[in-house]
């Protein structure tokens, strides 16, 4: 592994970092409390837990460099709507509290993370990027939220994304465009684009996101981050407000596949609330990490390596497959003949169910009210004001696919595509054991390029709506830079609920890439000083 | 059938969609509480209020209530049934879709067995499904209706209570079919403990599917469908009525509008709420927030097994013991069976029993507005009160006003008549002085007696009642006379 920033290289090295960023540090008035606080924001989960344990960093040090560097940064990239700086600081001072009177601790105890903001925080803003629920505050948290808050990951704040996650570049928020880290002219990718920008920018070192058709693996594959959607029904949905409820899945981004696990580990499992949650136990997925490829297939799947993919990002998975290749996987082709349908079919299943979960949205109950002079046109006055472009234009096409007459020659015909395609997938596990494709079809574009242009907008998730369609668990990793110097992201696809073999092989092409996730370029974000980290 | 009916030319066809507020602890897809009274939007949580991110988890009881009735009915339990959404706005749907059953139901496919008029009817079943109730509106203004509202106020307490559709095929063929059809699936219900099925509060409501077709044809007429139908009587006479204004426009030459009509109980008369170019388009397709509801086939099997009694079997069984077809059917229907059967259990004629509970018991919870089927009385008081009757400890009179006190929860039939002063007064020396004073009060009544006009002997016995304020036994009181004035003593 190249880089400290691994959240692979626990260890020896760690350790012996950590005797240099001590607490006396943090009272020196010089630039020591700086670098402590960029040693503090490069540090991988494993990294930071351990000196957190250790004693040598308090979850306020750790809370503190990253609200600091938020404040000193956002500006430039946007990647929150909301920081919860004073709930974040009292959270970590509990956690030192507890540590010091050894009471018990959750799994992530001290650990920022930060949260899309579709997910519900109790009492605290939670719009969905949207002018509907500006100043919503949900009356419960998410199980995502529960989960994170027990195992006492500190959250941050909400970050930004497309208007209830309806998007590929987080430009359709009603509030901000965040920017991508790695060039601040282009978009981060969406709709996730908030949290995966923010632990590209060393904001936080994970978030979480939510995927319906790529909205977490396409922000991650362009931000140059870990991005991973887990099986539908292993992470629960309670609390996660709805864009299209049988494709909509959480799941955790970090600056490394085992960071990522962490995240993965600490929001997966069986919720009650969630009818469609999946009861069986989760196996711990940080176990089987170094296991290593030699004993699997990997299937590249020919059908994605053709035309429409930008050529760095056709050189870089043919590099990830020989890679693993290298590594003593067995690399095979595979075919998807029916994942070419998958684009359309998934905007008219997702559509559909959008207009229907997106209905509650009328003045009556919460958000946005526009009054008008019966309720029915204060309905419609809401909604036509609440709602962005993209939003409405989601509405109208799956009201229209759900209109008697039309139902079944648009949304069950979708659904019989949908069903070609997990038959497609199963074949292919037939032969291989994890299935290797480009996440996206090209990295990070401009700022405003594909605004106006909503099917060249639509065509970002050819690669990642196939896996959302079939519920399987998928993954986008850096796998090196463009010739623009831009990250590109390969997507590994795993069957349901082999989440611990993608994570698996996803950590084993990860050490060998050797991708530095710390962004770099003439228009990057500033980065963190890493020369602590690479002592 | 009545008379005028079959008097026409045209046939009725009706089905009934009758859906059953369930009486289960908590709401459809939600643990909030139902309980009736509370304050506005007291019983609500994130789920029934549709707030943002919330999720519907099915209530396993209102499951198991729906195969019950499903079973009760003879249906089909269906082994993979879905949720799908009916999509719409209104402000008192907190998502502006309800969950609800669509194209496959829980229970499908059975019938129900009438006896109308003498006449055995076997009125099948469509289906059984289950749905979520919404919340109720309050438009305040003029009009009272949401059009014209200055403003409205929205209650959510009932939005997300679990509901079961019953689904009638169109095989009722009159009013009174269609009364029968309703009591029978109401007693079914109320035996089903699944809910308090009341028709004038709304945990029971019934919508009649009404058309007329030429006698003999097998073609179904154009359907009108009835609303606002808050009891059995209601039920009877917005068809009777929607029959006769069919039957009116069909032998005018026009046609039958298909469209919705509201019953309006006070007029006694049905007009358009919503014609048929205003049905909205539903949109329906599967919820994919829920699974399909497979309940386990020993599961159904059990709950089979464990149904109670059916009302069908109970009158059966009642007329066995000698009932009427009109007592037992009466005793069924208002839930007054069980009192019967412990009162004979317990010592008393059946004929007595019968009697005191259609008659007195019936119109005493007629009067005071009390669910027949709820009232204080239990089959050892009616024995009991049945008993004092027979051996001369209460008039008649007497006794009735003893049950209005065991009604009222006064106590059994001997607590109530000792503490009202109620027992009939048979010793003898108290009522031969009464005699003596009713003969010589009414000297002129008595020597007409004496003289060989019996009937005369009326007079001194009324005399001797009012004196004793009802409670002198009469037979005693008659006995003590003819030995004074016609013995010659």
């Amino acid at each position: 592994m190249g880089q400290a920033s691994d959240s692979g290289a626990v260890g020896h090295d760690a350790a012996s970092d950590s005797g240099a960023v001590g607490h006396d540090a943090a009272s020196d008035s010089g630039h020591p409390a700086a670098s402590e606080g960029d040693t503090l924001v490069t540090a991988g989960v494993a990294r930071l837990l351990a000196m957190l344990d250790a004693g040598d960093v308090s979850a306020e040090d750790v809370v503190t460099a990253h609200l600091s560097r938020i404040a000193e940064y956002d500006g430039d990239v946007n990647a929150f709507l909301t920081v919860l700086a004073d709930q974040a600081l009292d959270h970590a001072r509990d956690i030192d509290r507890r540590r010091v009177r050894g009471e018990p601790l959750g799994a992530l105890a001290g650990v920022p993370v930060a949260v899309k903001d579709v997910l519900c925080t109790r009492g605290e803003a939670t719009t969905c990027g949207s002018r509907i629920l500006e100043g919503h505050r949900p009356p419960y948290d998410a199980t995502v939220v529960t989960r994170l808050r027990d195992a006492d990951a500190v959250m941050l704040g909400k970050t930004n994304c497309d208007e209830f996650a309806m998007g590929s570049s987080t430009e359709n928020s009603a509030y901000a465009v965040t920017r991508n880290p790695w060039d601040l002219g282009r978009v981060p990718g969406g709709s996730s684009g908030g949290s995966s920008a923010a632990v590209a920018a060393h904001f936080a070192p994970l978030a979480i996101g939510t995927d319906t058709g790529g909205s977490i693996r396409q922000p991650a594959a362009l931000c140059g981050v870990v991005g991973m959607k887990p099986t539908y029904g292993r992470v629960s949905r309670y609390g996660l407000i709805a864009f299209a409820s049988s494709l909509d899945q959480a799941g955790p981004f970090g600056r490394g596949v085992a960071d990522t696990a962490y995240a993965y580990a600490a929001i997966s499992g069986h919720d009650p609330m969630d009818s469609t949650s999946i009861p069986e136990p989760v196996p711990d997925v940080r176990e089987g990490l170094d296991s290593g490829v030699d004993r699997l297939r990997v299937g590249v799947v020919v059908e994605a390596l053709g035309g429409g993919v930008e050529t760095g990002v056709a050189a870089r998975v043919r590099e990830a497959a020989e890679l693993l290749g290298k590594l003593g996987a067995k690399i095979v082709e595979v075919s998807l003949p029916h994942a070419k349908y998958g684009i359309a079919a998934y905007y008219l299943i997702a559509p559909s169910e959008a207009s229907s979960n997106l209905a509650r949205y009328d003045g009556v109950r919460y958000g946005l009210r526009v009054d008008g002079d019966t309720a029915e046109q204060m309905m419609a006055a809401t909604r036509s004001t609440g709602f962005g472009d993209e939003v409405i234009r989601r509405i109208m096409i799956g009201t229209y696919a759900l209109s008697a007459g039309y139902y079944d020659a648009y949304y069950v015909s979708a659904q019989r595509v949908r069903t070609l395609i997990i038959r497609d997938y199963r074949e292919a596990f037939a032969d291989c054991d994890v299935v290797l494709s480009p996440t996206s079809p090209s990295t990070a574009f401009a700022v405003g390029a594909k605004a106006d242009d909503p099917l060249a907008m639509y065509l970002n998730d050819v690669f990642t709506v196939p896996a959302s369609l079939a519920g399987l668990p998928a993954l986008s990793l850096p796998a090196g830079l463009d010739e623009r110097g831009l990250p590109v992201g390969v997507q590994l696809v795993a069957p349901l609920l082999g989440e611990a073999v993608l994570f698996q092989a996803a950590n084993a092409l990860e050490a060998e890439v050797g991708f530095d996730p710390v962004p770099r370029g003439g228009n990057a974000v500033h980065p963190p000083d890493t020369a602590h980290a690479n002592a | 059938m009545s008379a005028i009916e079959q008097a026409t030319a045209y046939e009725a066809v009706i089905g009934l969609e009758v859906h059953v507020e369930l009486s289960t602890a908590t709401k459809m897809f939600c643990g909030c509480a139902i309980d009736f009274g509370g304050e506005p939007n007291s019983r609500t949580c994130p789920v029934c209020l549709g707030q943002p991110g919330s999720l519907p988890v099915p209530n396993a009881t209102a499951i198991e209530f729906a195969i019950r009735l499903g079973l009760a009915l003879d249906c089909e339990v269906i082994d993979s049934s879905q949720f799908h959404r009916k999509n719409y706005f209104y402000p008192d749907m907190p998502k502006n879709y309800q969950i609800s059953q669509y194209d496959v139901a829980i229970c499908e496919r059975g019938h129900l067995e009438l006896e109308v008029d003498g006449e055995a009817r076997r009125i099948g079943i469509h289906r059984v499904h289950m749905e979520e109730d919404t919340g109720k509106t309050l438009h305040v203004g003029t009009s009272g209706r949401i059009h014209g509202a200055d403003y409205s106020l929205v209650d959510y307490n009932r939005a997300g209570i679990p509901l079961l559709e019953v689904v009638s095929e169109p095989d009722l063929r009159s009013a009174a079919e269609a009364q029968a059809y309703l009591s029978e699936l109401r007693a079914i219900v109320l035996t089903l403990g699944i809910s308090d099925a009341k028709l004038e509060e709304g945990s029971m409501r019934c919508d009649a599917n009404v058309s007329l077709r030429p006698r003999g044809a097998t073609a179904y007429g154009t359907r009108v469908e009835v609303k606002n139908l808050n009891s059995v009587r209601s039920l009877g006479r917005a068809v009777a009525y929607e029959i006769g204004r069919q039957t009116g426009v069909l032998d005018d030459g026009v046609e039958v509008v298909q469209e919705t009509r509201h019953w309006d109980e006070d007029a006694g008369r049905t007009s358009t709420l919503r014609a048929k170019e205003e049905v909205f388009d539903y949109r329906y397709f599967p919820d994919p927030d829920l699974v399909a509801v497979e309940p386990a086939a020993d599961w159904v099997a059990r709950l089979g097994k464990e149904l109670p009694e059916l009302p069908s079997a109970t009158r059966a069984r009642l007329r066995s013991a000698g009932l009427a077809a009109h007592q037992a059917a009466s005793l069924v229907s208002t839930g007054l069976a069980p009192v019967f059967e412990d009162a004979v259990a317990a010592g008393a004629p059946a004929d007595d029993a019968v009697k005191w509970l259609t008659n007195e018991v019936l119109g005493w919870s007629n009067e005071q507005g009390v669910e027949s089927g709820a009232v204080a009385l239990s089959g050892a008081d009616l024995a009991a009160l049945v008993a004092m009757v027979s051996d001369g400890t209460l008039s008649t009179k007497l006794a009735r006003q003893v049950l209005d006190g065991v009604l009222a929860g006064e106590g059994t039939p001997a607590v109530v008549a000792r503490d009202r002063g109620l027992e009939q007064v048979s010793d003898a020396s108290e009522l031969e002085r009464m005699v003596d004073e009713a003969i010589a009060a009414q000297p002129a009544a008595a020597d007409r007696v004496r003289s060989g006009n019996h009937k005369a002997i009326g007079a001194l016995v009324g005399a001797v009642m009012k004196a004793s304020r009802g409670q002198a036994n009469p037979a005693l009181v008659n006995e003590l006379l003819r030995d004074r004035l016609i013995s010659g003593a």
